[in-house]
């Protein structure tokens, strides 16, 4: 059980607006962060979104299979990601914003790569002039 | 009574953060600029040329940047009746009338031009300005799209056959204020992430100001008298900064495969209501 929920925390984040730009943030529970620990199977680098595929265990110790979304190269790359930043087999630590519909997908807030460096996927911008 | 008080203070408390950081950014930001006008060179005269970056406030999720559709009074456009009628047909996935990801009819989501004057309004990044003498050429990076504004002293076609990004004029108001405008706009493009619509008499005035030589500012304005009542403002001298001349643009496209396969791992488990 600890190999999964490291934290679940409800809480109101809204500090600055996070960024879905393409497709919305309707399906997602924005007011929640996940965080698993997590052994990569793809990372896909591409348009209109990045995403993220990766095993994570479940409170029964069973082999959740999740997808998650990130921003489009352009943005990610100026966050300091890159196509190689993960591949199969990495053990990372991954922070999520979760659906609301209980399905293994999510949007990525952060990772924590293996070697301790943490990336943020956050694009964050002021609405309104 | 306290825990009453508690409960205040902590609803109370992203709000705070908030002010605090956007006051942070505020002040930072007047700082640079401050700073930059201290040092920046007069606009040049006639020449609003370069690679200019509006930062991430081009992005404009929720609408335009002077428009957002957040449900402010403020922010309430001047529909017509058939506006507003056009505008129930239109489902974003942004915004107060959010919808799911699979229920969207959002045309950019699958990957049709933006058009004008979308491409203003929505993912606008970094943009790269070239003159020749007879006409402005305008490249955006979201979508590889360039524009052709003429200068040639042509007017607007009188019965245009619609196009996505419509047909450009444009003018010097003064040595560092340039107007463009546009017609002829294909109506299945929506005029913003929020969807709001136009019609086929869309005209569209961009006015671009240099401020100095490292500052371009951006104004649009919407006028199409079927759709609504006055013309608005959608964008107020939204601020660009100029980059250096070999700033290497990177690619932003909307790929159908590549959407197809989000909306396979993403979008469509995402939307799943279950058993209804």
């Amino acid at each position: 059980m600890k190999n999964m929920f490291l934290t679940i925390f409800l809480g109101i984040l809204m500090v600055s607006v996070p960024l879905f730009a393409h497709h919305g943030a309707a399906a997602y529970d924005t007011t929640k962060r996940i965080t698993l620990k997590a052994t990569v199977t793809e990372w896909f680098w591409a348009n209109p979104h990045c995403f993220l595929r990766f095993d994570a265990k479940d409170e029964k110790g069973n082999v959740v299979h999740w997808a998650t979304e990130a921003n489009n190269p352009s943005d990610m790359v100026n966050l300091g990601w890159s196509k190689q930043t993960l591949k199969p087999g990495d053990e990372v630590t991954v922070t999520l914003i979760p659906v609301k519909n209980g399905q293994p997908i999510g949007r990525i807030d952060q990772v924590v790569l293996a070697n301790g460096k943490t990336l943020s996927a956050r694009v964050v911008f002021k609405e309104g002039n | 009574m306290m825990r009453a008080s508690l409960a205040t203070t902590i609803a109370l408390i992203p709000t705070l953060i908030f002010a605090s950081l956007t006051g942070a950014q505020t002040a930072s930001g007047q700082q640079a600029q401050s700073s930059k006008n201290q040092t920046a060179a007069p606009a040049p005269r006639h020449d609003i040329s370069g690679i200019w970056d509006p930062g991430n406030e081009g992005i404009q999720p929720l609408g335009p940047r002077a428009m957002p559709e957040d449900g402010k009074l403020e922010h309430q456009i001047p529909y017509t009746p058939a506006g507003l009628e056009a505008l129930k047909t239109h489902k974003p996935s942004n915004g107060i009338r959010s919808v799911l990801p699979s229920e969207t009819n959002d045309p950019v989501v699958y990957c049709d031009p933006q058009g004008m004057p979308r491409e203003d309004l929505y993912e606008l990044r970094t943009t790269q300005i070239l003159q020749t003498p007879l006409n402005v050429l305008v490249l955006y990076q979201f979508g590889k799209i360039w524009r052709v504004v003429w200068t040639d002293g042509r007017d607007l076609p009188k019965d245009p056959e619609p196009r996505w990004f419509g047909y450009s004029i444009g003018k010097w108001q003064d040595d560092t204020t340039f107007v463009v405008q546009t017609s002829g706009t294909d109506e299945r493009t929506w005029v913003d992430r929020a969807g709001r619509p136009h019609s086929e008499d869309l005209r569209i005035e961009e006015k671009f100001h240099r401020v100095d030589h490292d500052t371009l500012e951006l104004s649009v304005t919407i006028d199409d008298p079927k759709m609504y009542t006055k013309p608005w403002v959608a964008l107020d001298k939204l601020r660009f900064k100029l980059q250096p001349p070999n700033f290497d643009v990177r690619e932003m496209m909307c790929s159908p495969s590549e959407f197809a396969e989000y909306n396979k791992v993403i979008g469509k488990p995402a939307s799943d209501k279950g058993p209804q």
